[in-house]
């Protein structure tokens, strides 16, 4: 039985989105916090979007919808966060604003509420040692699309309890999800190979090898992938890739980590992925993956 | 319905049984179709290559340039090459990875994709590059996920589980691996690192061990 009762998810990008529907699908009462009120008011419409999809492929009740709508709350209040059992941060991959963050929320939530970080690249001991609770610290990983996904990454930091980590790790499986225990190293498992995986991909593009319809054609056919690189890409987002390969390849120093330019050039043209209408390929509408 | 004229020089590994795909070998052919380990001297060996609309030629792990000579990048006609995809021991996918070089003609890409695309098999075209597509593509990843493996990242299976849940991969890498012969990713990777110079492709250590297993 968790020991979890409501969740505050911070950021309501891609992934905020994805991890706050899985918690509210879940039966947690969940509330999304961001600065941004369009980008909430974004998520509202998103979410139940997806949520009417699932009732219509028979994949949600009717009365579930209609819950797990009710359980979803969006504020632009942090206050509003101040009796969460865990807080899972998903906001951009730069320490030093996640250390603001969890400074602040640690000033104003109760003592035993549990830390998460969604991050995919940054070391949780780093993300932790900023947080002012590092025993109550863990690194949850979810993967995009997080509403789809059953994986979560689950990192425990240098000085992160037992006890933090057990009760994290009953809540990932409350969720429904699947948790896999990592190292705290950068990228963890899955971004680790990811991240220069997708920047072949994209160099490929880029000196002309192979148009991207061909790359996720190719991929997809030899391998059984359900979802070829550049697909995935557009997903991600072009401004994310570009941050994910900034914290990687400082970490690393792995030359396939670098930011290829062509993903610069396209965030320049806002050419950004699926959520700006065009990346790699073009988009009729941003809606969520599943939605 | 074009017509097709098959050289078949033997032990092809896109075509190892081409009465699956009812090909039908036609003298008076608008393609010309050279399968097997003996491309080069069987198209040599065509005197009149002009009188195809499009020659196709299997290729190994070799450019097409090898067989039609290079121009710096001026090079191109209605020759192009393919390769149908295959891992190790695995039987050949459906991919077939269409090679074409700068200047070759789209009539003759657009002919071959129709050819391809008639026997019910996936084209993706691209450059005259080695690996092409998906090895250029894979062969680092699979590299990296072995030298992590040795690093102690996590175990086999945690890795296999993470990349399958986390990015709906049929298949774990390395078991992917271990069922097709962690020898051929050797070789395969071996050739790339020769061809490339790119470290991505330098053998891993486990592969390595596997290819000298094998020999022994």
């Amino acid at each position: 039985m968790s020991l979890i009762k409501k969740v505050g998810v911070v950021g309501s990008g891609t992934m905020g989105s994805g991890i706050a529907i899985v918690a509210a699908r879940a039966g947690f009462e969940t509330c999304v916090y961001d600065t941004n009120s369009k980008n909430l008011e974004n998520l509202s419409k998103q979410s139940k979007d997806f949520f009417e999809k699932s009732v219509a492929r028979g994949k949600m009740k009717q009365e579930d919808l209609e819950a797990s709508l009710n359980r979803l709350s969006t504020s632009s209040s942090m206050a509003d966060l101040a009796d969460c059992d865990i807080v899972i941060e998903a906001i951009f991959e730069d320490l030093q604003v996640k250390h603001d963050l969890f400074s602040k929320l640690n000033a104003i939530c109760k003592p035993q509420t549990l830390f998460a970080s969604n991050t995919s690249t940054i070391s949780i001991t780093e993300i932790a040692g900023g947080s002012g609770r590092d025993d109550r610290f863990v690194g949850m990983h979810f993967c995009l699309p997080a509403q789809l996904m059953k994986l979560v990454e689950m990192s425990p930091g240098l000085n992160t309890s037992a006890e933090s980590f057990s009760t994290a790790w009953q809540f990932c499986i409350d969720l429904g999800q699947s948790p896999v225990k990592t190292q705290d190293t950068p990228g963890f498992i899955l971004n680790y190979f990811l991240i220069p995986f997708n920047n072949n991909a994209i160099r490929m593009v880029e000196s002309g090898i192979a148009a991207p319809e061909d790359i996720d054609k190719a991929i997809k056919t030899a391998l059984g992938y359900a979802m070829g690189p550049m697909q995935l890409l557009d997903l991600v987002g072009m401004d994310t890739q570009r941050l994910l390969c900034n914290a990687m390849q400082n970490l690393t120093n792995e030359p396939d980590a670098a930011c290829p330019p062509l993903v610069r050039r396209m965030i320049s043209a806002g050419h950004l992925g699926k959520k700006a209408g065009r990346g790699f390929f073009t988009y009729k509408d941003s809606k969520m993956f599943g939605a | 319905m074009l017509n097709v004229q098959i050289i078949d020089t033997g032990k092809s590994r896109s075509f190892p049984n081409l009465a699956e795909f009812n090909l039908s070998s036609d003298a008076k052919a608008d393609i010309l179709l050279i399968i097997g380990q003996e491309v080069h001297q069987a198209f040599k060996a065509v005197s009149n290559q002009n009188a195809y609309q499009l020659i196709l030629l299997e290729l190994g792990e070799e450019c097409l340039g090898i067989h039609t000579g290079e121009s710096l990048g001026n090079e191109g006609s209605h020759v192009l090459g393919f390769a149908r995809y295959k891992m190790g021991d695995d039987p050949a996918t459906k991919l077939i990875e269409l090679v074409k070089q700068p200047k070759s003609k789209d009539q003759s890409l657009e002919t071959a994709k129709s050819f391809f695309e008639s026997l019910e098999l996936v084209v993706a075209v691209c450059a005259d590059t080695p690996g092409r597509i998906v090895d250029r593509l894979i062969r680092p990843y699979l590299n990296s996920v072995l030298r992590r493996l040795d690093d102690g990242l996590a175990t086999a299976e945690d890795m296999d589980k993470t990349l399958k849940l986390g990015l709906g991969y049929p298949e774990g890498p390395l078991a992917m691996l271990q069922r097709s012969g962690l020898e051929h990713h050797a070789q395969v990777t071996e050739s790339l690192y020769q061809a490339l110079g790119n470290p991505g492709f330098f053998p891993a250590r486990r592969a390595l061990v596997a290819k000298k297993m094998k020999s022994n």
